[in-house]
């Protein structure tokens, strides 16, 4: 499945500051839907590079990350049960607080 | 060498004079300017009488109550149709407070100022730095060391003298702000931490006010609306607090000027929106700026938590349980900026900038280890320095443990007594605590840091050695 990820508000800073990822993920064992559960365990071993305590707590992201799955709020499509298809676009930006 | 520092004091002593000399002529010129103002007004009021009662339309009110000077100053925004006479009059009418007169804060100011807000307040504690400039636009250099609320407001006064400027010279907490919040109708967050942020947004919560939040770190910004028509507050996006870590400043990561320019402009935009009633509020979506990419996006956001602890259904958190609460605590970082000043190591582990520079000039063999990024290295380092970031110490070991071998080496044929040191310095002196806590752990027992890093070392031996 073919999918771009986006990493904002330093979070770039945790995979080599690239924040624009075209990648292509496989649900697995066959399964024929992916959820962002399996995302975001994928991200976090094929794309995170240091420090992953910065991106995960747990299973889900680690607070003050918001997650947005085609420019909206994952919470509003069930979090880490959301369903990703063909194209999707998933954002993790971190809270910025500064100014 | 002694006649270039006389000349060089000498210098100084005279641009401060006419520094001083100059803010005094500010002052002179702005008095006089603001009694022009008044004599012009009393005189056009007075033109405007004089006429027979024929043409007498100026002395009655118009329904709307702008006066005919005000119809001249905002005629560009009484002039669009989606905007006009009311929501000028609705403006004229409202309070507005912005929290932090930085980056953020300047150009929301300035454009609240201008555009006629009724009343503006300012919260700031801070005074003005020379490293403010580059994007605290409000502010000029005749400020530098005076208060930043001071200095916003004379710049507010002087863009537009109608509008009443309320000056909070104090610092935000627990205990003044539902005092202050109380008389505005819409709050601005433009602080630069995590505490402040929580802490405005459930003040706005138990008061009930809409507030305008905006961030801006190094190239990027954010902005969203909170608590305005039922939508969510700070809380019901991040319940938790971050991890001190992942709480980036400016003083630490940078920023481009311009990036809170642009969001502290849209802060002002989403103000005069909700104070006008013109418009769609950006509540229950964000606006995300990534500046190098020249891209903006507004992302659709989670609506109001009814599980939300602060403005949730069955929140009992109200004035009280406000007042009471710990946001330092809560966020594990302090509500004032001052940089962190860590104390991770035993005092044997540790000297001072000047006893370093004691050792220097008694020729004594050492390694520099600088472990600040490469970036901060080749803004300013001390010399014979070997440059190795703490984020890679832990694979360069290497390095370090060749370059005391070269060093011993070098002493060998000289053959002079003691071990060669290891020194440790970074900006402050908290990273270099962290390097040699984890120098030690690897074996290299002896290494030192530099207290208060290379500040220190400006404080304590070279005055003229570049901050930044």
């Amino acid at each position: 499945m073919q999918l771009t990820l986006e990493f904002g508000g330093g979070l770039e800073l945790l995979c080599d500051s690239v924040k624009i990822h075209d990648v292509s993920v496989d649900p697995e064992n066959g399964a024929g839907t992916l959820i962002m559960k399996d995302l975001l365990s994928w991200v976090r071993s094929n794309l995170i590079k240091e420090r992953p305590e910065m991106f995960m707590k747990g299973d889900t992201v680690r607070p003050g990350v918001l997650v947005l799955v085609n420019d909206c709020d994952w919470e509003l499509s069930g979090q880490l049960d959301t369903p990703l298809e063909e194209k999707d676009v998933v954002v993790f930006i971190s809270t910025l607080h500064g100014g | 060498m002694a006649s270039t520092t006389t000349e060089s004091s000498r210098i100084l002593h005279e641009i401060e004079t006419l520094k001083s000399a100059r803010s005094d002529l500010d002052r002179r010129i702005s008095s006089l300017e603001s009694q022009l103002r008044d004599l012009n007004h009393h005189q056009n009021n007075g033109v405007s009488h004089a006429p027979s009662a024929s043409v007498s339309t100026l002395d009655s009110t118009f329904p709307h109550g702008l006066s005919p000077d005000m119809i001249y100053r905002y005629s560009r925004h009484l002039l669009l149709p989606s905007f006009g006479v009311q929501a000028q009059s609705r403006l004229l009418k409202s309070s507005i407070l912005v929290v932090g007169a930085g980056g953020l804060g300047s150009p929301a100011l300035m454009y609240l100022a201008a555009c006629g807000a009724g009343r503006l307040g300012i919260v700031d504690h801070d005074v003005v730095e020379l490293n403010n400039m580059h994007r605290q636009i409000i502010h000029t250099e005749a400020y530098i060391g005076r208060s930043k609320v001071e200095s916003a407001a004379a710049t507010c006064h002087s863009i537009n003298s109608t509008v009443q400027i309320v000056e909070h010279k104090e610092a935000l907490r627990t205990s003044n702000a539902l005092e202050i919040f109380s008389k505005y109708d819409i709050i601005v967050d433009a602080t630069d931490n995590a505490p402040s942020r929580y802490m405005i947004s459930d003040c706005c919560v138990v008061l009930g006010k809409p507030l305008v939040s905006g961030a801006a770190v190094g190239l990027e910004g954010q902005l969203t609306v909170y608590n305005y028509n039922g939508g969510p507050c700070y809380r019901c996006l991040f319940p938790t607090p971050p991890p001190t870590t992942a709480c980036q400043r400016c003083s630490d990561s940078g920023v481009l000027g311009v990036v809170p320019g642009i969001i502290g402009c849209l802060q002002a935009l989403e103000a005069i929106k909700i104070a006008s009633a013109v418009g769609e509020p950006l509540s229950g979506r964000m606006l995300l700026f990534d500046a190098l990419a020249a891209r903006i996006r507004t992302v659709k956001i989670r609506g109001r938590s009814l599980q939300c602890e602060v403005c949730g259904e069955n929140s009992k958190f109200k004035a009280a349980q406000f007042q009471e609460f710990d946001y330092e605590k809560f966020t594990q970082s302090p509500l004032s900026t001052s940089p962190l000043r860590l104390k991770l190591l035993e005092p044997h582990s540790r000297i001072s900038a000047k006893e370093y520079s004691d050792r220097l000039r008694n020729g004594e063999s050492h390694v520099l280890l600088d472990v600040r990024p490469e970036h901060h290295f080749k803004i300013v380092s001390l010399p014979n320095s070997l440059n190795v970031p703490l984020a890679s110490l832990d694979g360069r070991l290497e390095e370090v443990g060749l370059a005391l071998k070269e060093e011993e080496h070098k002493q060998g044929s000289d053959s002079s007594s003691g071990d060669v040191q290891l020194y440790v310095v970074c900006r402050r002196g908290n990273d270099s605590q962290r390097a040699v806590k984890a120098l030690q752990e690897k074996g290299f027992t002896s290494a030192k840091d530099i207290i208060g890093g290379l500040e220190g070392w400006a404080r304590e031996v070279d005055p003229t050695y570049p901050a930044y």
